[in-house]
């Protein structure tokens, strides 16, 4: 099993793991976002079909319209935001999102997390102490 | 964050739970922004309007919960005061006068009249626009603004100078019962000059090409703030409305300058503040056809269901363009042309004779909301025309139907032939 730890910027507090969903490209929330599936539907977006949903969201942040936190939030009143999300582009609509979404959120890693975690590594995040632990799904 | 002692107060519930909650998701926000303090706002654009998509999916029925949770960020149902700000209802999700034509339920129309009436009550101006500078909301340079929707954000940052970062439902809401927002992004000096200077090569003419021009920077320069050289007309609020709609969709584009028509740079000095910039791009002949090809991808059927005028919203010189061009034509048997604008320039539209010759011809003027908030299209619709790159941006991937972009006169060709034959000219 190798693992290894990132630390970084705690900004919404908790503990949560799951399974890695990473992507070099940023999210679009509203028109980009179903929130009653949690799936990408952006059509140029390389995650286009897959779902968010428990998925530790490994992203650049978030682009496109003003309504991302209200479809973030929306996904969490719908039981499929993400368990947890790490970013690395900071703007007004992913702080408003990881707010609403409240769910752990960190950002400012030691090391970026878009080309060292991959896709279904298992990725522990505590916000509350900064730090994420990523465990390679290859062993 | 550093908060001034009005604002420890309302944090502290002394102007009742609901502002305290505001205030409670804007320090929160703050915090995470790593803003070190808010700003006071008196106009703010938001987005309260709720039908049973939002009510469904609070703890408890009614506007007072559905309000607390999607406009405030509070789990709980609080009894809402009237709002502090200026406040601003922007584009909803229904026509009051057309909503049959959206398939909208009597049961959900109710939902959504009984919504505007709550925000009514609260003193939220219905606006019911994504184009609020054009109706009577036209805030000065300088002035410090909290509103949603990207592309009255990037018109009113860039076109008048105003500050407002792209907010977002839950922030708008706080600011309007705290008259408050985060200090942070483009409400400072020192963050709103250029990244990247654009060198356009090509003659950037009508509408049609400055939303090419605006989708290609968007892409390019993601949240940078784009400068435009080798601009040689003067576009007018259709050419720039459509630029930044574009340039926000394909990208987050919140502020550019074109130096010597926007409100902040008479140079290209002036907009990087002497600096160099970050980066340097060219647009010219092949990106201007690029770009088309690319808002045309989804287009494969020539057949087209509905042809879509008025995103962001048309102007009164849109609406006239569109009825010129329907002279002495009627739309296809098997088509639609649907016209959108604010609901305040519909009433001059309908007293200058503009909504009952599209009528006439058998079009539509419908107002207050657009396929894409509303989610709605004439029944069996695959595809769709439009002369906006941020509408075939977005409505194939909500409404999943082809989509054709071109010119306005391609469009209104379209809605009468009903087939599409637009092409780069």
């Amino acid at each position: 099993m190798s693992a290894f730890t990132l630390h970084g910027r705690g900004l919404v507090g908790g503990v949560a793991e799951g399974e890695a969903l990473v992507t070099s490209e940023a999210l679009s929330g509203w028109g980009g976002v179903e929130p009653r599936r949690g799936r990408v539907i952006e059509l140029r977006h390389e995650l286009v079909g897959q779902s968010f949903a428990g998925k530790v969201l490994v992203f650049p942040g978030a682009k496109g319209s003003s309504g991302w936190s209200g479809m973030f939030h929306m996904s969490r009143l719908m039981g499929t935001a993400p368990a947890a999300m790490v970013f690395t582009t900071m703007n007004t609509k992913i702080a408003l999102g990881v707010v609403v979404t409240r769910v752990p959120a960190i950002t400012d890693l030691d090391a970026d997390p878009l080309t060292t975690v991959r896709t279904g590594d298992w990725v522990r995040v505590d916000a509350d102490r900064g730090e994420i632990t990523v465990t390679r799904a290859d062993g | 964050m550093r908060l001034a002692p009005d604002e420890q107060a309302m944090l502290d519930g002394e102007q009742g739970e609901a502002v305290q909650a505001a205030m409670d998701l804007l320090v929160r926000y703050g915090e995470v922004l790593g803003a070190e303090r808010l700003v006071d706002t008196d106009n703010v654009c938001g987005a309260n309007l709720f039908g049973s998509r939002h009510t469904m999916v609070c703890g408890s029925p009614g506007l007072d919960a559905a309000f607390s949770e999607h406009s405030l960020d509070a789990p709980v149902a609080l009894p809402i005061p009237p709002v502090r700000a200026q406040s601003y209802q922007l584009i909803g999700p229904m026509d009051t006068r057309n909503w049959e034509v959206q398939g909208v339920s009597p049961e959900e129309r109710d939902a959504v009249v009984a919504s505007e009436a709550y925000s009514a009550e609260h003193g939220i101006h219905l606006m019911n626009t994504c184009t609020p500078y054009q109706v009577g909301n036209v805030p000065v340079k300088g002035e410090h603004c909290a509103w949603m929707e990207s592309s009255a954000v990037v018109y009113v940052n860039s076109v008048l100078g105003a500050r407002t970062n792209v907010e977002g439902r839950e922030s708008t809401g706080a600011a309007m019962l705290t008259g408050k927002i985060p200090y942070w992004g483009y409400h400072l000096p020192e963050n709103r000059f250029g990244s990247h200077l654009v060198d356009v090569r090509v003659p950037v003419a009508d509408t049609l090409d400055w939303g090419l021009l605006g989708y290609w920077i968007g892409e390019q320069v993601a949240e940078g703030v784009p400068v435009l050289d080798g601009i040689t007309t003067t576009p007018d609020l259709v050419k720039l409305k459509h630029f930044g709609a574009a340039a926000a969709s394909s990208g987050g584009v919140e502020l550019y300058h074109v130096p010597g028509i926007t409100a902040e740079a008479r140079t290209v000095e002036e907009a990087f503040d002497g600096a160099r910039p970050a980066e340097r791009l060219h647009y010219g002949p092949a990106e201007r056809q690029q770009t088309y090809e690319h808002l045309n991808s989804t287009g494969r059927d020539t057949h087209v269901d509905l042809v879509m005028i008025g995103c962001p919203h048309a102007t009164l010189g849109q609406i006239r363009d569109v009825v010129r061009l329907l002279e002495g034509r009627r739309v296809h048997a098997e088509s639609e042309l649907w016209v959108f604008t604010p609901r305040a320039l519909r009433e001059v539209a309908e007293a200058n004779g503009y909504a009952r010759a599209l009528e006439a011809a058998g079009a539509r003027l419908m107002s207050d909301t657009c396929p894409a908030i509303g989610q709605f299209l004439p029944e069996g619709t695959r595809v769709i025309a439009t002369d906006s790159a941020k509408q075939v941006h977005y409505l194939p991937a909500i409404m999943d139907v082809q989509g054709w972009f071109g010119t306005l006169r391609d469009c209104v060709d379209a809605a009468v032939t009903g087939t599409w034959q637009g092409a780069l000219r």
